[in-house]
C-alpha cells in the first residue's frame, strides 16, 4: 500500500511545464487511439489540396492565363489549401477543449484538477500546433509530386517564422471559439465551427482579399489568418526575407499578444459562469 | 492548517434555473419546453466533518447530494454560505482546495478509448504526480481493489461498469487526497466488488489518514461504513448523527435493534429510498 510518507499532497512539486505537458501527452494518446480518423483527415486534406490546385491547371489549359501566371496561381492555391489545412487543424483541436471532454464525460474531473486554466489551455494549444504541423507536412509531401513546382525563389525561413508567430494568434482565436461550448452546452460546438467558416471566407485562403465586397474586407483586417497567408505567400512566391516581412510579423505579434490572454481570461470567466449556472455538466 | 477541520459547511445554498432562456427567442423555442423556474436544490446546509471520519450523506434521488458534492469539489459555486476544506474557502482558495481533494462520481467518466493506465497517468499528472509515481502506485491500488493489471492495459470501454468504477476509485486515491468525496462509489457493483470497495474505503481511512464524505443509496453500506450520517431531503439536512443516534430518533419506544436504517430513512425523509424528490420551486425569494 501507499505509505504515509507518500501521502503528502503532491501539487506544488510539479513545474508548470509538466502540468501543461500532461495535456499534450493525453491528446497524443487519444490521437493514437483515433488513428483511423487521422487517416480520414489526412486523406481529406490531400484530396482537398489536389482538387483546389487542379483548378489552376484548368485555368492554364483554357488559355485564360500565361504559363507564368498559371505557375503562380498553382503556388497561390497550394499555399492557400495547405495553410488552411494547418489553421483549421489548430482551430479544431483547441476549440474542442470543452466539447470533447463533455462527450467523453471527463470534463468535471479535468476541470477540478489543480492545474491553472492557463496551463491547461497552453498544453492543448501546444498539442494542436504539433498535430497540425505533422498533418500539414504529410499533406504537403503527398500532394507535391502532382505538380511541377519550382520552389527556387522560395524563402522557407520567412514562411516558417510567419507560421510560428501566426500560430500564437490562431491559438488565441481557437481558445475564444472554444469558450462557446462552455456557454452553450447544446449548440456551442456548432457555433465554434461557424467561427472557423467565417475565418475561411474573409482571410483570402483561395483568392486575394481584394476580390471581396468592401464590407467583408473589413473583417479581413481583423482575421490573423489574412496576415499569415500574406506573409507565407510573400516568402514562398516572392522570396521575401524575414526583415521584408516585418510589418506582417508585427501585426501577428500584436494579434498573438492580445488574443492569447484574451482567450484565457474569457475562458476563465465563462468557466465561472458555468459553475454558477450549473452548465458544466448536469448528471449523476 | 492541519488543526482545521477537514470540512465545514455553513448555510450552503444553491438554486438552479430562473435565468432567461435565450433559446426561447427562436421561433421554434417558444412552443418547446416551458422555461424552468428557479429551484432550490441545496438549502441552508450546515455540517462539519472531523478528521478521519467517514461521513455519509443520504437522501432520495434528486435530494441534492451530488450538487452538494459538486459545490465542495469546486465545480459549482454556492449562491450562499461557505464551505471550507482545512480552513480554505472553496470559492476563494480554489486551487489549494483542489490539491487536497479528489472525487469519485456516480458515473466513472474516463477517456474511453485510452486504457486505465493512460487515464491514471493523465489524471495523476495533472495533480503533480510524475509518471513514475503513477506507475508505481497504480498496480498496488488496483490489485487491492481486485482488478488485474492486464485489465489496466485494455481500453476503458472494454471494461465493465464495475471495473471502471474501481479504476475511478483508484484514480481518486492515487493523488492522496486528504478529503475524498465519494458520490455513490458502489452503485452498479456486484456484491463482491461492493465488498472490495467498501473495505478499501475503510482501509484508506485507517492507513492514509484520509477523511471521507460518502453518498449512497445502500442503507446497509451507510451503516457499515459511516461514523455519522446526514439525511438530506429537498436540499435540507433533516437529521444528523451516528447510526445509533439516528435510530434512537425514530425509535419511539421500539427496541433499537428492530429499527433498520431503511426505517430511519423512511421516517426522516417521509419517502422511500428509491422515490424521487420534487425540488420545490422558489418564488421571488423563499
Ligand atoms: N446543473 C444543473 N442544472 C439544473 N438543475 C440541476 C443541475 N444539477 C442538478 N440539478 C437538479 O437538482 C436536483 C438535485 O440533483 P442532484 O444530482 O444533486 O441529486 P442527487 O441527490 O445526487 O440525486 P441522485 O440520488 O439521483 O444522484 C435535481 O432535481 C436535478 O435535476
Ligand atoms: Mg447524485
Amino acid at each position: 500500500m501507499v505509505s504515509m510518507a507518500e501521502h503528502t499532497p503532491a501539487p506544488g512539486r510539479a513545474g508548470g511545464g509538466r502540468l501543461a505537458w500532461a495535456f499534450v501527452e493525453r491528446q497524443t494518446n487519444l490521437w493514437k487511439r483515433y488513428w483511423a480518423w487521422e487517416l480520414v483527415w489526412l486523406m481529406y486534406g490531400v484530396v482537398n489540396t489536389l482538387a483546389i490546385t487542379f483548378i489552376a491547371k484548368q485555368v492554364g489549359n483554357e488559355g485564360a492565363a500565361s504559363s507564368i501566371n498559371v505557375s503562380k496561381l498553382i503556388l497561390f492555391l497550394l499555399i492557400g489549401t495547405l495553410v488552411w489545412a494547418y489553421l483549421s487543424a489548430v482551430l479544431d483541436d483547441i476549440s474542442l477543449v470543452v466539447t470533447w471532454e463533455r462527450w467523453e464525460g471527463t470534463i468535471e474531473h479535468t476541470l477540478m484538477a489543480p492545474v491553472p486554466r492557463a496551463l491547461h489551455l497552453i498544453g492543448m494549444s501546444v498539442f494542436g500546433v504539433l498535430h497540425a504541423v505533422v498533418r500539414t507536412l504529410l499533406i504537403f509531401a503527398i500532394a507535391i509530386p502532382f505538380f511541377s513546382i519550382d520552389f527556387g525563389g522560395a524563402n522557407w525561413l520567412t514562411a516558417a517564422v510567419v507560421l510560428a508567430v501566426g500560430s500564437l494568434s490562431i491559438a488565441g482565436l481557437a481558445i475564444l471559439a472554444g469558450v462557446l461550448p462552455l456557454l452553450y452546452p447544446e449548440r456551442g460546438a456548432q457555433m465554434s465551427f461557424m467561427v472557423q467558416a467565417l475565418v475561411l471566407l474573409v482571410s483570402g485562403v483561395y483568392y486575394q482579399v481584394s476580390v471581396l465586397p468592401g464590407w467583408l474586407q473589413v473583417f479581413s483586417y481583423v482575421s490573423p489568418a489574412t496576415y499569415i497567408l500574406d506573409g507565407i505567400r510573400g516568402g514562398i512566391i516572392d522570396g521575401k526575407s524575414v526583415t521584408d516581412t516585418w510589418r506582417t510579423l508585427a501585426a501577428l505579434g500584436v494579434f498573438g499578444t492580445v488574443l492569447i490572454p484574451l482567450g484565457i481570461v474569457t475562458f476563465m470567466a465563462a468557466e465561472q459562469w458555468a459553475k454558477r449556472t450549473g452548465k458544466l455538466k448536469r448528471q449523476g | 492548517m492541519m488543526d482545521e477541520l477537514p470540512l465545514t459547511a455553513a448555510g450552503v445554498a444553491k438554486t438552479f434555473g430562473g435565468g432567461f432562456d435565450y433559446g426561447r427567442l427562436l421561433p421554434w423555442g417558444r412552443n418547446g419546453r416551458a422555461a424552468e423556474g428557479p429551484r432550490r436544490v441545496v438549502d441552508d446546509v450546515s455540517f462539519e466533518i472531523r478528521r478521519r471520519e467517514i461521513f455519509g450523506v443520504i437522501g432520495a434521488n434528486g435530494s441534492g447530494k451530488s450538487t452538494l458534492i459538486r459545490i465542495i469539489s469546486t465545480l459549482l459555486l454556492p449562491d450562499a454560505g461557505e464551505v471550507r476544506i482545512f480552513g480554505l474557502d472553496v470559492v476563494r482558495d480554489t486551487m489549494r482546495v483542489r490539491a487536497l481533494i479528489n472525487r469519485v462520481s456516480a458515473d466513472p467518466s474516463f477517456f474511453r478509448n485510452m486504457n486505465a493506465l493512460e487515464n491514471l497517468l493523465f489524471f495523476g499528472k495533472v495533480y503533480g504526480l510524475s509518471g513514475r509515481d503513477v506507475r508505481e502506485r497504480s498496480p498496488r491500488i488496483l490489485a487491492r481493489l481486485g482488478l488485474d493489471w492486464e485489465q489496466a492495459l485494455e481500453p476503458m470501454s472494454h471494461l465493465s461498469r464495475g471495473q471502471q468504477q474501481k479504476v475511478a476509485v483508484a484514480r481518486a486515491l492515487l493523488t492522496s487526497p486528504v478529503l475524498m468525496l465519494l458520490d455513490e462509489p458502489t452503485t452498479g457493483l456486484d456484491p463482491r466488488s461492493k465488498r472490495d470497495v467498501q473495505s478499501f474505503v475503510r482501509e484508506v481511512r485507517e492507513e492514509h489518514d484520509a477523511t471521507i464524505l460518502l453518498t449512497t443509496h445502500d442503507m446497509e453500506e451507510a451503516e457499515l461504513l459511516c461514523d455519522r450520517i446526514a439525511f438530506l431531503s429537498g436540499g435540507r439536512i433533516v437529521a444528523e448523527g451516528t447510526p445509533v443516534e439516528l435510530r434512537r430518533m425514530v425509535a419511539a419506544g421500539r427496541p433499537l435493534d428492530e429499527i433498520t436504517m431503511e426505517t430511519v430513512f423512511m421516517e426522516l425523509t417521509g419517502r422511500s429510498v428509491e422515490e424521487d424528490e420534487e425540488p420545490q420551486e422558489v418564488l421571488a425569494h423563499g
